[in-house]
């Protein structure tokens, strides 16, 4: 069984971002950039698919600058075999990379998608759901355990309160959370062995989907800046305070 | 402009998040329906209908739709989806799986966890883990759109809308529901508490959290959470994570224990009322978004504040 595994280049999540002063975005420039975490998950998960003989192939799909082979070279440096680029210097929405990825599924043909529940720059969490929804495949987001039996998969979710499991027929489309794994670091020679993989690059007018944006950025600005930094002496003063001053007792 | 809500709750009662949705959604349109959609959901239905400024309530019953499945409620919500502008679902963990799926049934653009409307089409959300806020305008003619609960009020009671039924999708054919392990407790929900006592990784193991962070949460009446820290570390379970990849909170008052206050916890906790921070560590972030910090030995702090709490009579 072949899986695809979507990955995104995206501001490290140890950089502070700061907001640009026109108010336009975010600053990226001379920022360090590195897979999304939630990205990283779904890689590992899927390298040890083909660790344990479930998958027989991993294949890693980015969409992004031309930097974003880095992002793919990281993937094949942890286990992917090969890797797909599309190239665009166009910050494409949800549903745009969700067509995408559609149309480079109808010419894959995986047996399951592993992908992160959310990128950690637009902190959307939708690509997954509507990538399910464009192939009409059953869709396991969330995911914190992965057991494939035959041809489906038992998925135990992340939810409000406390965990479900689904088992959905393969393809399906599973989104990975935080504790689904412990991604690996890449070994120096697994980074070596990675350059000479193959990656294939495209462009998003090769398949013919329409990417054109639906929503209108009309400002960045940063969140409110919260007033706090007091400090109290004691466990007293505290409950004083918070009795009399904030009246929250 | 018509647009539907669709309610958050357990098939046994209605949560606060349908009213806070129900808000957002009056800043939009004055006719706003709501969809119940789960398995013998007669009483929230009912509870449904008296949330004032709600036209009717719509309630469609199956077994997937019961447990949520994404597949079950997304088909109910696009067969109906004819009728309105736009669909508002609170941002739970159920809500985010459905909602991008059902914006893909219908070539939209989804818009996720929006803290404030602006207008009919122009929204504004937190992007980069609640560093900075953008504001984007949608040129779908149908919206969907996911709410953080926390950033608006509850609408209030005093309504009597009519309630009906509608058709429910049919039993899935590709997915099944295997099991739920929720957790019982007696404590609040942590995203609706009034107060929540949350611990970090400075408690060190399971054991002391519960014996430190309990006791406290129920003197106080409070929720339990814990720093993505010291849920990856075991010390807690996974649904009790505060922070931008777990629950957004908003409490009249928020303790933080031996919590450092990493920027994705901050992002989660620092739209509360009022924030206590008790850690060793001075120069701890959380103290810079805290109302009241008290650098001290959580070991010290607490039985001498659980003392405290019994001489005000708590």
């Amino acid at each position: 069984m072949k899986v695809l595994v979507p990955v995104k280049r995206v501001v490290d999540y140890n950089v502070k971002v700061r907001v640009k002063s026109d108010q336009t975005g975010v600053d990226l420039a001379n920022v360090k950039m590195s897979m999304n975490p939630f990205c990283e998950i779904a890689v590992e998960e899927a390298v040890r698919l083909k660790e344990k003989g479930v998958a027989t192939e991993v294949v890693a799909v980015s969409i992004g600058p031309v930097q974003a082979q880095e992002t793919i070279r990281t993937a094949l440096a942890m286990g992917a075999d090969r890797g797909i680029l599309i190239q665009t210097d166009e910050d494409l929405e949800p549903l745009a990379v969700a067509k995408l990825l559609a149309a480079v599924i109808g010419q894959e043909v995986p047996g399951i998608v592993v992908m992160g529940k959310q990128a950690i720059d637009g902190d959307n969490n939708a690509v997954g759901q509507m990538l399910a929804a464009l192939l009409d495949w059953p869709q396991a987001t969330f995911a914190s355990k992965i057991e494939i039996a035959g041809d489906r998969a038992d998925v135990t979710r992340e939810v409000d309160g406390g965990l479900q499991t689904l088992s959905v027929d393969l393809p399906a489309i599973v989104t990975a959370d935080l504790r689904l794994n412990e991604p690996r670091y890449a070994s120096l020679p697994n980074i070596m062995k990675a350059k000479k993989k193959p990656i294939d690059v495209m462009a998003p007018g090769d398949y013919g989907v329409d990417t054109a944006p639906r929503l209108k950025v009309l400002k960045v600005v940063e969140p409110p800046k919260r007033q706090g930094g007091a400090k109290v002496e004691s466990a007293a003063e505290l409950v004083s305070k918070l009795k009399n001053e904030a009246g929250v007792l | 402009m018509a647009v539907l809500v669709i309610a958050d709750h357990d098939n046994a009662s209605l949560k606060d998040n349908t009213h806070k949705t129900v808000t957002a959604a009056l800043a939009i349109s004055g006719d706003v329906d709501l969809l119940v959609a789960g398995q013998g959901v007669a009483a929230v239905a009912a509870e449904a209908a008296k949330i004032a400024g709600v036209r009717k309530v719509l309630v469609a019953e199956s077994a997937d739709l019961g447990k949520q499945v994404a597949e079950a409620v997304t088909e109910t919500v696009v067969a109906l989806s004819g009728g309105y502008d736009a669909v508002l679902i609170p941002a739970t963990s159920a809500g985010k799986n459905y909602a991008p799926r059902i914006a893909a049934k219908l070539d939209v653009a989804p818009i996720s966890e929006i803290i404030e409307v602006i207008d009919s089409s122009t929204f504004v959300r937190p992007i980069y883990a609640g560093n900075a806020l953008e504001t984007i305008q949608s040129s779908d003619t149908k919206k969907i759109i996911t709410v953080r609960a926390t950033a608006f009020k509850a609408a209030g009671e005093g309504g009597s809308a009519s309630v009906e039924t509608v058709s429910a999708a049919g039993a899935m054919a590709h997915t099944r529901f295997v099991s739920d392990e929720i957790v019982k407790s007696d404590r609040p929900e942590l995203s609706a508490a009034k107060i929540v006592v949350s611990g970090g990784r400075a408690l060190g193991s399971a054991e002391e959290f519960q014996r430190v962070i309990e006791p406290l949460a129920d003197k106080l009446g409070a929720a339990v959470g814990a720093s993505r820290a010291a849920v990856d570390a075991g010390y807690a379970p996974n649904d009790y994570q505060v922070g931008q990849t777990g629950k957004v909170v908003a409490p009249q008052l928020y303790v933080a224990i031996g919590i450092s206050g990493a920027i994705q916890h901050l992002a989660g906790m620092k739209d509360s009322k009022v924030i206590v921070a008790i850690n060793k560590d001075a120069d701890a972030p959380i103290f810079q978004v805290a109302d009241f910090g008290l650098v001290a030995d959580y070991k010290t702090a607490l039985p001498e504040l659980m003392d405290e709490l019994v001489k005000v009579g708590l």
